[in-house]
Formats: C-alpha cells, structure tokens, sequence
C-alpha cells in the first residue's frame, strides 16, 4: 500500500500520482461498464457527507459499485443532524467499526486529516471546507494525460485563482510534472502571492491574457468567478464578463487544445463551446470515476501495491 | 570590559540571584510575559518568579530576564520560548551557581501552544483536538504551519494561547 488515507494531494509524490493514473487507465473499461471486474467485492464504503456534494458522493458511488463493492450513505441532512449530537471524532470511531473504508466531506478544513487519527480505516478526504480535495486533482490530471499530455504540458488557468482550491491543488501537482503556467484573472483574484512565488522556484509562471496565450496553450482550464467575492452586482458582472470563453475565443486556438472547467459552470463556458472538439469538462467529470476506482482499489484491496 | 561590568551590575540591580531554579536570559525585549504564558506560570501558580524588562544588553539593546525560583523546567517545555524569542539562553542554577547553560532550541512541532487563526479550522470547533504545529525557519524568521488546515503563520507571538 502507496497511503493508507488519502487526505491532501501534498502527501503524493510523482510517483504516487503517476502510480495511480496508470491503475485508473487500467479501470477505465470497467468504470465504462465495457468489463467487469469485482475486485472489492464484499467491501463496504460509507460515504459521510457533511455538506452536499452529489455529484462527489455520486462518483464515489459508481466507482466503489462497479468494483463490486457497497456502499452506505450518510446524507447532508442526516449528517447535519448527528453533528448537532455528537464530534466528528465520534461518528468516526463509530463508523469506522462498520465500514471497511470512509469517504469524507465536511465544511471544516482538515476535518479529514484529524478523522484520520480516530479512524481504523481509511479516511479519503473528498473536500474539507476551503481545504483539500485530492481526487479532484487527481481527476484533473488523469484528464489531461488522457486528453492531452502531461509532458511539456503548456497550461492556463482562468478565473477565480485567489480562493478556488481545485485551481492551488492543480497547480501545485503540476509543479511535479514540469508544467508552464498562464494565469489568468482579474487582479482582485490573482493567486495568493506566497503560493506564486513557491511555485516560481520551481517552473515557469507567467501572469498573462487569454489573447497573448489562446495560440500557445495545451490546456485552458476554467473555474467559476462567485458573485460573493464582489462588493457590488456591476463590479461583478463587469468583471466576470471579461473572463468568459466561447466558441469564437477558442477560433485561434491549437487544434488539440482541451478546455477544462471542475463543474458547475455557470456561464463562464458558454454552450457554443460544448459542440467543440476542445471541450472536455464533461469527460473530465466522468474520470473521477477510474480515478476513484484505482483510489478505492488502492486503499482496499487485501493484494494491492 | 568596562562596559561589560556596567551591565552586569545593571542586571544584578534588576534582579536578585536566586538559590536554585531556572533563569531564562536574552528575551527579546517585551516577551517576558509571553514567556510566562508558555511556561504555564499564571497568576495563583505557585513558582516564586523574578521577572526584569528591558534590561540594558550588548547585543540585543535591551532584553528581558525570567528567573523561577525553585524549579526546574523541562526542555520540552523551554524549547518553546524559541517561538517567540531564538536567542533566548537557559541557566540552570544550583546554590547559586550555573550548573548548566544553553541556548533554546526551536521545536519542528508544538501541541497546544498556538491557536490556528482560520476560523474554518477544526481545531477552532468543539472537537476534543489540540493545536498542532509545525515550525520552520525561512532566514531569521520563524513561520508556523497548521498540521490541519495548513495556514501559515508568520508573527508567532499573537496566537500564543
Ligand atoms: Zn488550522
């Protein structure tokens, strides 16, 4: 076994990662439903959702079921009430004598690392409040080694980059593989100044526009602009406005470049880029599933690694 | 030389000899309290304590001294006064005299000496939970990291709990 718990993407090395997206390729027939393999069967998952997160809890779902595994949920309503009642360190105690592995969401960061020390088995973080949510990343760069190539890898990442987790795990990773990355974004979301310059010993990192880099780029990964982080409507939709991607933005673009987006979008991809052959969030979302299925295998499987 | 007499008998004016017990010396100016706090000395404890601020020093201008009469302290619990003050000197004394001297040293980790500042963090909620630190030493600054949520704290000395 590579880890017992899966708690932050920091904890990975190269190898690990690169470890883990060869075993997800190797899922993939079965996530598909094209094979059938039943390596976990008589496992039992419980899925501990603190917060909802459907289409989370739904992939961790598909992924243990398709490797012939079960699965108890706890639901976000559920999960509300019984933490009026009791500690996470108690559910946790609790829970981990039923089930073989737990899969937890919670609003509080590192909420996963410290139910790690109370847990008899293993903890995989599926997102702590602004914290960690290392299958994402893992879904994200499964993606574009599949999509596109995770060697001389020119990536860049647009919208919100001073608060979106998703973008400072990816980038971090990234680092690993020897990426050259574009950031794009309005000033008043630029990527906190302490990861830029940790990031900077590493690899080549430009602040940049969507218009200097659309011709250069493999990847152009979008994340969502919120509303909240504006002091008013107009200030808002001027900005947001001018970080938006459609179908024309990409006229310019590499043939094989891949547009990425963690979902929901809201309209910073519009539609017209669906019907493209760049567009691949939908894709993306569907390798959390082989990236879950190699995790889960990773972590429960009596003869793995 | 002369100068250094000086401020010998400025130190000895500022604070009597104690018989036995610990004397913290070179705090940076202003610390001594904070000191306390990490040593877990609180008003009612019982330590008969002699505390000296701003102390005239050579080398770092003025510094404060803590002397706590009757006890030995551990170096588990000395090493924390780091976080706050590196060049802090420990001096064991035993009738009177210095039976050992040394410098603190920083600790890589400290349990329940600091609160993480995130609000978002689950040390911060009703969980039965200690805070929990790693420290690391960039140049001459001092910087701690949440084992949990991995905030990153830089002037130490405002989350001494
Ligand atoms: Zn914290």
């Amino acid at each position: 076994m590579r880890f017992r718990h899966l708690i932050s993407i920091d904890d990975l090395s190269r190898d690990d990662i690169e470890y883990i997206l060869e075993l997800a390729e190797k899922f993939l027939p079965v996530a598909e439903g094209k094979k059938k393999e039943k390596p976990l069967e008589g496992k039992l998952l419980a899925n501990l959702f603190f917060e909802p997160s459907t289409r989370t809890r739904m992939s961790f779902e598909v992924a243990m079921k398709r490797l012939g595994g079960e699965v108890i949920n706890m639901t976000a309503q559920e999960a509300s009430s019984v933490a009026k009642g009791e500690t996470l360190a108690d559910t946790i105690e609790v829970v981990s004598k039923y089930a073989d592995a737990i899969v937890l969401r919670h609003p509080l960061e590192g909420a996963a690392r410290f139910a790690a020390e109370h847990s008899d088995v293993p903890i995989i973080n599926a997102g702590d409040g602004a914290g960690q949510h290392p299958t994402q990343t893992l879904l994200d760069l499964y993606t574009i080694k599949k999509e596109s190539s995770l060697k001389n890898l020119k990536i860049a990442l647009m919208g919100d980059l001073k608060y979106s987790r998703t973008v400072h795990s990816l980038i971090k990773a990234l680092t690993l593989f020897g990426a050259e990355i574009y950031l794009i974004s309005p000033p008043s979301l630029a990527l906190p100044e302490e990861l830029f310059e940790e990031i900077r010993e590493k690899v080549r990192v430009e602040v940049a526009e969507l218009e200097e880099v659309i011709e250069e780029i493999d990847v152009l990964y979008v994340t969502r602009i919120q509303k909240e982080r504006f002091p008013d409507e107009e200030e808002y939709l001027k900005v947001a406005g001018s970080y938006k991607v459609d179908a024309k933005t990409l006229e310019r673009a590499k043939d094989n470049l891949i547009v990425m987006h963690p979902l929901p979008r809201v309209d910073e991809i519009d539609v017209s880029v669906d019907r493209t052959k760049h567009a691949k969030y939908f894709q993306q979302t569907f390798y959390g599933v082989p990236v879950r299925m190699a995790i889960l295998y990773e972590v429960l499987a009596e003869n793995g690694s | 030389m002369e100068s250094k007499n000086k401020e010998k008998s400025a130190e000895r004016l500022a604070v009597s000899k104690i018989r036995c017990g610990t004397v913290i010396d070179h705090i940076n100016a202003g610390k001594a309290l904070l000191v306390l706090r990490i040593l877990g000395i609180k008003p009612g404890s019982s330590e008969r304590v002699l505390i000296a601020m701003n102390v005239p020093s050579k080398k770092m201008g003025k510094k404060d001294i803590v002397k706590v009469e009757g006890k030995y302290i551990g170096e588990e619990e000395l090493n924390r006064i780091a976080l706050i003050s590196p060049n802090a000197t420990i001096n064991l004394i035993e009738d009177y005299r210095v039976s050992e001297k040394r410098r603190v040293e920083l600790p890589s980790v400290v349990e329940g000496i600091l609160t993480c500042p995130n609000r978002n963090c689950i040390t911060n909620s009703r969980e039965p939970i200690k805070s929990r630190f790693h420290i690391v030493k960039k140049g001459e600054e001092v910087r701690a990291v949440c084992h949990y949520c991995g905030r990153r704290i830089c002037e130490l000395d405002r989350y001494v709990v």
